[in-house]
């Protein structure tokens, strides 16, 4: 039940897009059309289901204060976590490089599919969010953390696909020149937003 | 500096600040301006636009982390293989952002407190990663500098404009680092104590960021139509 409120909650009431604005620009920049967008979205949950766990056992295991007690415990005070934004993001530039590789070698098809969107997903602020998230967070297992990550994939990829489907049909509407294209889109996202604020406060 | 040597030779030297070079610092603030127009660094400039005051800390971390980054990328420009250059900007940039949280936490825990984890996403904020490939890798550390300042200050002022909506019509004050939320109507207006007059408190709900910056680019456009874009 713990898992499948938090997967729950990462797609609706703490998505990535609507309630803090992570991922914006690759949400922005490649929802022109839904095929991209679904591409792009699979691609983010693929790396996010697997960052944030690593970054789980990285944080417990090495940053966090005490840490270092399974190595020996002399190193009980040691605090490590002013690295952590620096391991993060290492830890997602070498994943994303690794999953490239690993997909372009087992499974084409895939590649063919996700490969151009991988490279964009090293900054990609939704992965790094959801590994900040995870340490700010503290959850108790690596389970809920590997949950967590999955849910906030399949919450950005909800929103993607929904603000790609709407601008393919808002080309033919007629809306004002200097709107056109980047300031609809934000006004559009925020109408979502507030669509998807009825989900606060849900309990399961 | 023997990494100089690589890139190509100028045909003579330029001031540092030649029109060529002024245009560096003044584009960014409109016709290029990395919020509305490239469309960089949009997740931190939403996040923490709820207050002035996160809004001109968070535009001073950039600064320092831009200028940072964009200064030490193009000093190392001749010996950064281009295969791993990714990597290697993606250190350069969480070396800055780690001094910038340390000195936060250091200084203004309170603040620190309320930008969470936006703080380690300037990291991932695209405007730097941009300017670092498209600027800092293929220029001298002087326009390289230049260029970092124009575009933290483009990101700025759109940064403070939001926040500045947010906070009137949200909040009824202003508030400046250092001196706190400043409320310039009298207290007696507010509904709370019998008064006509009630804050919006959608403002501080995050979808108002998002159609805050649409409008500002509506704005924006429609002043200079170069940028309408074709659908």
């Amino acid at each position: 039940m713990e898992y499948l409120s938090i997967f729950v909650k990462g797609i609706f009431v703490e998505n990535m897009i609507f309630a803090y604005f992570l991922g914006m620009c690759s949400y922005l920049a490649v929802s022109k059309t839904v095929k991209t967008a679904v591409g792009l979205g699979f691609a983010v949950i693929f790396v996010l289901g697997i960052t944030v766990p690593i970054n789980y056992l990285l944080e417990n295991f090495v940053l966090k204060e005490g840490a270092l007690t399974w190595l020996s415990p002399e190193y009980a005070t040691v605090d490590l976590s002013f690295l952590s934004f620096i391991m993060f993001i290492a830890v997602i530039a070498s994943m994303v490089q690794l999953v490239e590789m690993i997909v372009e070698k087992f499974a084409p098809a895939l590649y063919g599919a996700l490969g151009i969107f991988l490279p964009l997903i090293a900054v990609n602020c939704s992965i790094l969010g959801g590994a900040l998230f995870m340490q700010e967070r503290q959850y108790p297992s690596i389970g809920e953390a590997t949950v967590f990550g999955l849910g906030s994939g399949v919450g950005w990829l909800l929103a993607i696909v929904a603000i790609a489907a709407i601008r393919e049909k808002i080309r033919y509407s007629n809306i004002p020149a200097p709107l056109k294209g980047l300031g609809i889109t934000f006004i559009l996202t925020g109408l979502m937003g507030m669509a998807f604020m009825a989900f606060m406060g849900i309990e399961i | 500096m023997s990494t100089e040597t690589t890139t190509a030779v100028e045909p003579k030297r330029e001031s540092l600040f030649s029109k060529k070079n002024r245009k560096l610092l003044t584009d960014p603030l409109d016709d290029s301006n990395p919020i509305t127009v490239q469309v960089l660094g949009i997740c931190s400039a939403l996040a923490i636009t709820v207050q002035v005051q996160q809004a001109v800390i968070m535009s001073l971390a950039v600064l320092f982390v831009m200028i940072g980054g964009n200064v030490i990328v193009s000093l190392m420009r001749g010996i950064i293989p281009d295969r791993i250059r990714i990597i290697v900007q993606l250190v350069v940039i969480a070396s800055l952002v780690i001094i910038v949280d340390e000195v936060l936490k250091a200084y203004s825990p309170d603040i620190s407190e309320k930008l969470s984890v936006f703080v380690g996403l300037i990291i991932t904020n695209c405007i730097i990663m941009g300017r670092l490939e498209a600027f800092a890798l293929a220029n001298k550390p002087g326009p390289s500098m230049l260029d970092a300042v124009g575009n933290a200050m483009g990101y700025a002022w759109i940064l403070l404009a939001v926040a500045l909506v947010r906070e009137v019509f949200g909040s009824g004050a202003i508030s400046f680092p250092g001196v706190g939320q400043v409320k310039f109507l009298p207290e007696s207006w507010f509904m709370a104590s019998g008064g006509f007059y009630e804050n919006n408190n959608l403002m501080i709900l995050p979808p108002m960021a998002l159609i805050t910056v649409g409008v500002i680019i509506w704005i924006q456009r429609s002043r200079n139509t170069s940028l309408i874009e074709e659908n």
